[in-house]
């Protein structure tokens, strides 16, 4: 079953007040920049059971979502 | 031209927002259930597969798991409720500025000014499920009508996650032969009297003549005789008028059943403390006390009287608290559950200034309490307390300011 792996995130405060994710840290310590972030939208992730700002990320050339979620970023993990 | 009216209800609202977080609970029959410890055991709300058991909202946790073995019962999350219901209010409000809350999990919505921007009742009550559902990971039931007693019943008729039509040609079909209890405001003793005269359904209820409704039943005659017929025209408040705030009341079941005065006399001034704080920090005074009791074999009963001078104390509130209190209740059984209200509320600054030595006084307890709603606020609810709490500190052990719970307001 998936798991809801809250992880850390450096990310940018733009001017405009919107917020985008530039990198995280996994569990192992090891961090993943973030290449490119196709979508950013409110929603729910069933999987691990969450509601929050979802970004669409890739890393290492796959898809991935990042929520954010009140002040925490988590990830779904397999 | 009609109204476009949309009701939704966000389906086992508690229980759907824990089996969001709890994936492993889904496909299990669950119950948000009350402090069992603090003799709050009820089912506050339930899931679908519970409520194929039989469990019902409101009965005792031991009872509920008399009919259903495997039930799983969590704590509720009121803060995290709330959340999502202000969730819910930032979706319904791209379509409208006029939206209601029932409680936390329901909401009127007028869109009469918006559907030429986004389609009819149907088509933005579909895209406002659509979007909760993806949007919150849970469900809505919406009815849409033309009026808001209409949208209510239709967001009932199908769920979970459907949009329920009722329109001019078809509420008779749909509306009329639904049980007459199903209509707002009929309680257990309306339903009993109307059951008395043969009027069964909602259909009975709209055909029956107004003036036997009301030679019956006075005033809510008409009342319940215009909501059958659809004639319902109140109307769905703006989202700026939130604030109207009608009354302000805590009301808690004690740890154990109040025995005596004196008993009562702590709960009451918890409960006033808590009320009063919540007037000042509104910046409000009230004029009219009540009060709710509740005994332990479930009879339940309201008194209310008036102030003297309008006011924002604790002590004056309590005070008058407990005068209905004495003269309404004669100690045949133990209290179970008590509450406090305060009514008919004018903003703090518009009241009449004097000289008589009555409001001096009031003034002088008006700083008293302001200096310890500060220390509270500073050093925590706990800080500072009436010396009586120290009777027994059981009782007293209660902060309902902070640990509130939340109850729908009335229609009216």
């Amino acid at each position: 079953m998936a798991r809801k792996v809250y992880v850390n995130v450096s990310a940018k405060f733009n001017k405009d007040g919107r917020i985008i994710p530039e990198s995280f840290e996994w569990e192992d310590e090891r961090i993943f920049e973030i290449d490119r972030i196709t979508d950013i939208r409110r929603a729910a992730s069933l999987k691990v059971g969450g509601a929050g700002l979802r970004y669409t990320c890739f890393v290492c050339g796959k898809q991935t979502y990042l929520f954010l979620e009140d002040n925490r970023w988590f990830i779904e993990a397999k | 031209m009609d109204r476009v009216i949309l009701h939704s209800d966000l389906n086992n609202f508690y229980a759907s927002v824990e089996c969001l977080y709890n994936p492993e609970l889904r496909g299990k029959p669950v119950a948000v259930g009350g402090d069992v410890e603090a003799r709050h055991g009820i089912i506050l709300a339930k899931n679908y597969h519970a409520k194929k058991y039989g469990v019902i909202t409101g009965e005792a946790i031991w009872q509920a798991r008399r009919k259903c073995r495997d039930l799983v019962v969590v704590p509720p999350d009121f803060k995290r409720y709330i959340k999502f219901s202000q969730m819910a209010r930032d979706i319904y409000a791209d379509y409208t500025d006029q939206i209601e809350s029932f409680g936390l999990d329901e909401c009127w919505l007028d869109v009469t000014g918006s559907t030429h921007l986004f389609g009819d009742g149907v088509k933005v009550a579909d895209e406002i499920r659509r979007r909760i559902k993806f949007e919150m990971g849970i469900t809505a039931s919406v009815g849409v009508s033309f009026n808001k007693i209409f949208a209510k019943l239709g967001s009932d008729i199908k769920k979970p996650d459907a949009t329920t039509e009722i329109t001019q040609d078809n509420f008779k079909a749909v509306v009329w032969k639904l049980p007459v209890q199903e209509l707002l405001y009929v309680g257990r003793a309306t339903h009993k009297k109307l059951g008395r005269y043969g009027i069964k359904t909602i259909g009975d209820l709209a055909n029956t003549e107004l003036k036997y409704l009301e030679y019956w039943l006075g005033k809510w005659g008409y009342m319940l005789w215009t909501f059958a017929n659809g004639y319902d025209t109140s109307p769905v408040s703006n989202i700026g008028a939130k604030s109207l705030i009608k009354s302000i009341g805590n009301s808690t079941t004690t740890p154990r059943d109040l025995m005596n005065n004196e008993d009562v006399k702590i709960t009451i001034y918890v409960l006033s403390e808590s009320v009063a704080e919540r007037l000042r920090s509104h910046g409000f005074v009230c004029s009219t006390v009540q009060i709710y009791v509740r005994d332990n074999k479930l009879y339940s009963f309201e008194r209310q009287g008036k102030l003297k001078i309008p006011t924002s104390n604790s002590g004056a509130i309590a005070k008058k608290a407990m005068e209905l209190f004495i003269e309404s209740y004669d100690w045949a059984k133990p209290v179970r559950s008590i509450g406090v209200r305060a009514c008919n509320l004018a903003l703090a600054g518009d009241t009449q200034m004097s000289f008589l030595p009555e409001h001096i006084k009031e003034d002088k307890q008006d700083n008293l309490e302001r200096a310890i709603d500060d220390i509270r606020r500073r050093f925590g609810h706990f800080a500072v307390q009436r010396g009586m709490m120290l009777n027994d500190s059981r009782l007293s052990n209660l902060n309902p300011k902070d640990d509130h719970v939340i109850f729908p307001v009335s229609y009216f």
